[in-house]
């Protein structure tokens, strides 16, 4: 038991990290917080991708390094890994441009709060 | 002639980026430029349609010159040259409309070409993690339009609609990990047949195939996974519900199709039976749910959108029955919800730009006073309830019969009662328009959701509402745009009448269709 935990924790934080940030998205009343929840839980599966792509004693997959016959790291995972981190970026910006708007607006990032000024308009 | 293929995607960003370069100086030539884009983008997508119906082969194009399977690939065949076609047309009818209806602002042109670039992207590609990128373009170009109303709801609604957008997308991208985990290849067809190599049976396949399915059925909308929708349709302005009412949930129930049939295709429905019950069990709970809820609702653009939900339902369990009727009624129906449901949003669009009713209850007498608007509200609503010979009765009937052949009864038992729902949430609207006479003081309400264009929209009629002291905030000058509103209403005619005279198309359409249903379709 605890050796498939030490041996594999890549795994065991990937499946900590994707309930704590659908947690946070669904419980927590703060917006602002919301938006970092659905970073965690992108942050999750990133890590799953560049897990998946580890081999022991793989080379970096570069001409000349590693010499003859040596285990190449696949560079795809971690190429669809960097695609993904800039669209999680713009996903964070515009989600935080909406966060300015909804406060200038209303004037609270109070989920419950917010829903309650809604309700007398 | 295949090199078309990327310009489907090149062409509507370049016209963004165009546009927003020209209009951040001249803002009235935004509105001309994203018009030429968008009939060049159409041009385009006629072409490669036509193309590949005469030619009866996919096209294929390998991006930047790196072979399939390693590269990227982008394929367009008989399923995805409708779906590409339909993006193109509905985008420019939509466009034609916010001409007058607004809004005018830089920023919604831009998002709007984004959008097209997006949905487009997502209708060719080949490849899965392609899929999940082009996916994401989409979200965020619909969140940013969803955006554009000029009041703080529409803030709301965006903010939810990315959220659950986000996860949806993220469930997506797992399910493209755990697929990758067990093949080593992201492009579709070469996981087709990695993924019956490593077998059906393994926990890996069959892990992926809930994540990805569960994760387009956030971006469908189907039954509990829906919520972001009412709110991001009832509060973005008309034109933009309209656009992504009519493609934003068709193209990902396409996405959904072409991941299910061309992936994991038929043989791993077959053997997984648990999968094809999974799925049809969604969406037929989906089915009942969301025309239940759409007849609970009182403002006309939620019922609309509750009803998006149902009408998906049936799509997605047309392709989980997966033969060749049930595909073509779930294709033909596909291709008719965004003409009528784009054609509903606009109608209700015009109508509240022309007497501020948004609500059921304001809709009493309203044949008397907008009548060819009316005229084509109903015509499009007995057209979703699948009075023939409209495009509505089609799509259901090769549904059904597709049901029937398969022997899932209790499918077909639903898509008959749910026409009997719809009915019970259009027909309340047809009969108020037309059995019953306007209440005698008609104040039109100051809309939550008006898009400030809307206002100034009104087409002069005696009716008309013209509040100009409304705050027009960052929207451009309105003023110049003002005038009649020929353009909007001739927009929401043509979509009654082609929600009616496709029906009678499909009988052309079929044929052409058949030969990639086979192929899709063999076990």
């Amino acid at each position: 038991m605890w050796e498939i935990l030490l041996t594999r924790y890549n795994y065991v934080v990937v499946a900590l990290l994707l309930p704590i940030g659908a947690y946070m998205m669904i419980e927590n009343r703060n917006l602002v917080k919301k938006v970092i929840g659905m970073n965690i839980f992108q942050t999750g599966i990133f890590l799953f991708f560049i897990t998946s792509a580890f081999r022991e004693g793989g080379s970096p997959p570069l001409v000349g390094s590693g010499g003859e016959g040596a285990t190449y790291v696949s560079p795809l995972p971690h190429v669809l890994i960097l695609t993904a981190i800039v669209v999680g970026v713009s996903l964070t910006a515009v989600a935080l441009a909406l966060i300015v708007r909804i406060y200038t607006e209303y004037g609270t990032l109070d989920e419950v709060h917010l829903r309650e000024v809604r309700a007398d308009e | 002639m295949s090199e078309l293929l990327p310009l489907l995607v090149a062409v509507p960003i370049l016209g963004a980026l165009v546009a927003l370069a020209v209009g951040y100086k001249f803002d009235r030539l935004a509105w001309p430029l994203t018009f030429a884009t968008s009939l060049a983008h159409t041009a385009l997508a006629t072409l490669v349609a036509v193309q590949v119906y005469s030619r009866g082969d996919p096209l294929s194009y390998a991006v930047g010159g790196f072979r399939p399977p390693f590269g990227i690939e982008l394929v367009v065949d008989g399923l995805n040259a409708a779906i590409v076609a339909l993006v193109a047309l509905v985008a420019l009818g939509v466009l034609v409309y916010a001409r007058r209806a607004g809004p005018h602002s830089v920023a919604f042109y831009t998002g709007y070409l984004l959008l097209v670039a997006g949905l487009s992207g997502m209708s060719v590609t080949g490849d899965m993690f392609n899929l999940y990128v082009f996916l994401e373009i989409t979200g965020l170009a619909a969140y940013a339009l969803v955006a554009t109303g000029d009041d703080g709801r529409s803030a709301v609604g965006a903010l939810k609609y990315l959220l659950i957008g986000t996860v949806g997308a993220s469930l997506f991208l797992i399910g493209v990990g755990y697929a990758f985990v067990a093949t080593g290849t992201l492009n579709m067809a070469d996981l087709a047949e990695k993924l019956a190599a490593t077998g059906y049976g393994s926990t890996l396949v069959r892990a992926s195939f809930a994540f990805v399915v569960t994760g387009l059925a956030v971006k469908t909308a189907l039954y509990p996974l829906h919520t972001w929708q009412p709110e991001a349709y009832a509060s973005a302005p008309d034109s933009v519900s309209a656009l992504i009412s009519a493609l934003v949930s068709t193209v990902s129930a396409y996405a959904l199709a072409r991941v299910v049939y061309s992936v994991y295709t038929v043989d791993f429905l077959a053997s997984v039976t648990l999968a094809r019950e999974f799925v049809l069990v969604l969406a037929g709970v989906s089915i009942v749910a969301g025309s239940v809820l759409a007849v609970m609702q009182s403002e006309l653009k939620r019922m609309l959108a509750y009803s998006s939900v149902s009408q998906f339902g049936l799509v997605v369990a047309a392709f989980a029955v997966a033969n060749e009727a049930a595909v073509t009624g779930g294709l033909v129906h596909l291709v008719g919800h965004a003409v009528m449901k784009g054609g509903l949003f606009l109608a209700a669009g015009a109508i509240a730009a022309r007497t501020g009713a948004r609500y059921v209850e304001q809709f009493d007498g309203l044949a008397a006073r907008a009548p060819l608007l009316s005229a084509a509200l109903a015509v499009l609503s007995l057209s979703m309830v699948g009075v023939p010979p409209a495009v509505g009765f089609v799509g259901k009937w090769y549904i059904a019969l597709g049901a029937i052949q398969a022997q899932s009864w209790p499918i077909a038992v639903i898509i008959l009662l749910s026409t009997l729902l719809t009915l019970a949430y259009f027909l309340r609207l047809v009969e108020r328009m037309y059995f019953r006479s306007a209440a005698p003081t008609e104040t039109p309400a100051d809309s939550p959701t008006g898009t400030g264009a809307a206002a100034v929209a009104d087409g002069g009629e005696a009716n008309g509402v013209t509040d100009d002291d409304r705050p027009i905030l960052g929207r451009g000058d309105d003023a110049a745009f003002g005038g009649h509103s020929v353009s909007m209403v001739a927009v929401v005619v043509v979509a009654a009448v082609l929600a009616v005279a496709l029906g009678p198309l499909v009988s052309v359409f079929e044929p052409l269709l058949e030969p990639t249903l086979e192929l899709l379709l063999q076990q």
